[in-house]
């Protein structure tokens, strides 16, 4: 635990010095609860005192999501990149060939895998609220649910793109999907030159959470570079 | 007396009205209530790309209904230049969404 007075010693504790008792740190919850913290709290009680739900039920599913994070996605890319066959069944099928790895991204969506080929850089976003394949890539990050990313993104891609610093080769089409409705995309980015031999491994570490959004571009740093 | 074709079509919705590569044009009206078209791409003009499948119908979910019958949900392909007056960029650049059938109706090309 952090302290910011570590030399303030508790043990013998005269009430002479001026300092309000304030823990040094608040609790993150001490503010009034707000509406939806209510509302959350009602409809969980009601679903756990109803027998829907246990308290158990729910705290695995949190853990299930805090599970999720783009290594998950990250090792699917790398998959997709060393197999030709694997790589054709997640573009046909994605939710199957997730299956096949392990993993399951439950009933409530689908999901779709855009590849990006030489000619087509595919980005992801959802104007509507914040659709994001979460069971395979985590929480979304704050600014994918921002309305300046939802706005932003379909009116100028390019002009985004070029903010995370994504440059795309002469003549690329540029393919904004708008996930408005059941499914949930994932973007295959493209295998960086440079990294043949590489294993699996090696191969997701390249792959950042941007990457499957469509807003990065996987990079191999320059001391890793082998000749192809 | 309900026929089977007719619990059927309740559950699994109407056959595609539209087939990948036919041109469309998504109805420029409004909504009441939870709709997942947004309002930049009414009255739009794009290309069926793929059909998605069916799903229950979010407009209905949305209010506790079952959301029957299913919607066939289509990806719709727009041309950048299509959707935005000042577009900045080539014409090559495209837009994707997906929209709902009885959101969609049959267009030309001017």
């Amino acid at each position: 635990m952090h302290h910011d007075h570590d030399d303030h010693d508790h043990d013998d504790h005269d009430h002479d010095h001026k300092h309000p008792h304030a823990p040094p740190q608040k609790d993150h919850d001490t503010g009034p609860v707000g509406a939806y913290e209510l509302l959350e709290e009602a409809v969980r009680s009601l679903l756990i005192d109803k027998g829907v739900l246990t308290a158990q039920e729910i705290a695995a599913q949190v853990d299930l999501m805090d599970s999720r994070s783009p290594a998950l996605g990250a090792k699917v890319v790398a998959k997709a990149w060393v197999d030709a066959d694997f790589k054709k069944r997640l573009l046909a099928d994605t939710r199957e060939a997730l299956r096949e790895m392990g993993i399951d991204i439950g009933t409530l969506a689908d999901y779709r895998t855009v590849e990006n080929v030489p000619g087509i850089h595919n980005v992801i976003v959802c104007t509507l609220c914040s659709c994001y394949p979460k069971l395979l890539l985590g929480i979304p990050p704050a600014w994918y649910k921002s309305l300046a990313y939802r706005s932003r993104v379909v009116l100028d891609p390019r002009g985004v793109l070029e903010e995370f610093g994504v440059e795309l080769p002469e003549g690329t089409e540029v393919r904004v999907h708008d996930s408005t409705a059941d499914l949930r995309y994932l973007v295959l980015p493209m295998r960086p030159k440079g990294t043949r031999g590489w294993s699996e491994a090696d191969l997701a570490s390249l792959v950042t959470r941007d990457c499957m959004i469509g807003t990065a571009v996987p990079i191999v740093p320059k001391g890793k570079r082998k000749a192809a | 007396m309900v026929t089977r074709q007719q619990v059927k079509s309740q559950v699994t919705g109407p056959g595609n009205r539209f087939a990948p590569g036919q041109t469309v044009r998504v109805a420029e009206r409004p909504a009441i209530g939870h709709c997942r078209t947004p309002w930049y791409l009414r009255g739009k003009t794009g290309v069926v790309a793929s059909v998605q499948g069916t799903f229950r119908d979010p407009e209905k979910l949305a209010y506790h209904k079952p959301g029957l019958p299913r919607r066939v949900l289509y990806k719709v392909r727009f041309e950048q230049a299509a959707v935005w007056d000042n577009y900045r960029g080539p014409a090559g650049d495209h837009l994707e969404a997906d929209i709902y059938e009885h959101w969609l109706e049959s267009g030309s090309r001017e």
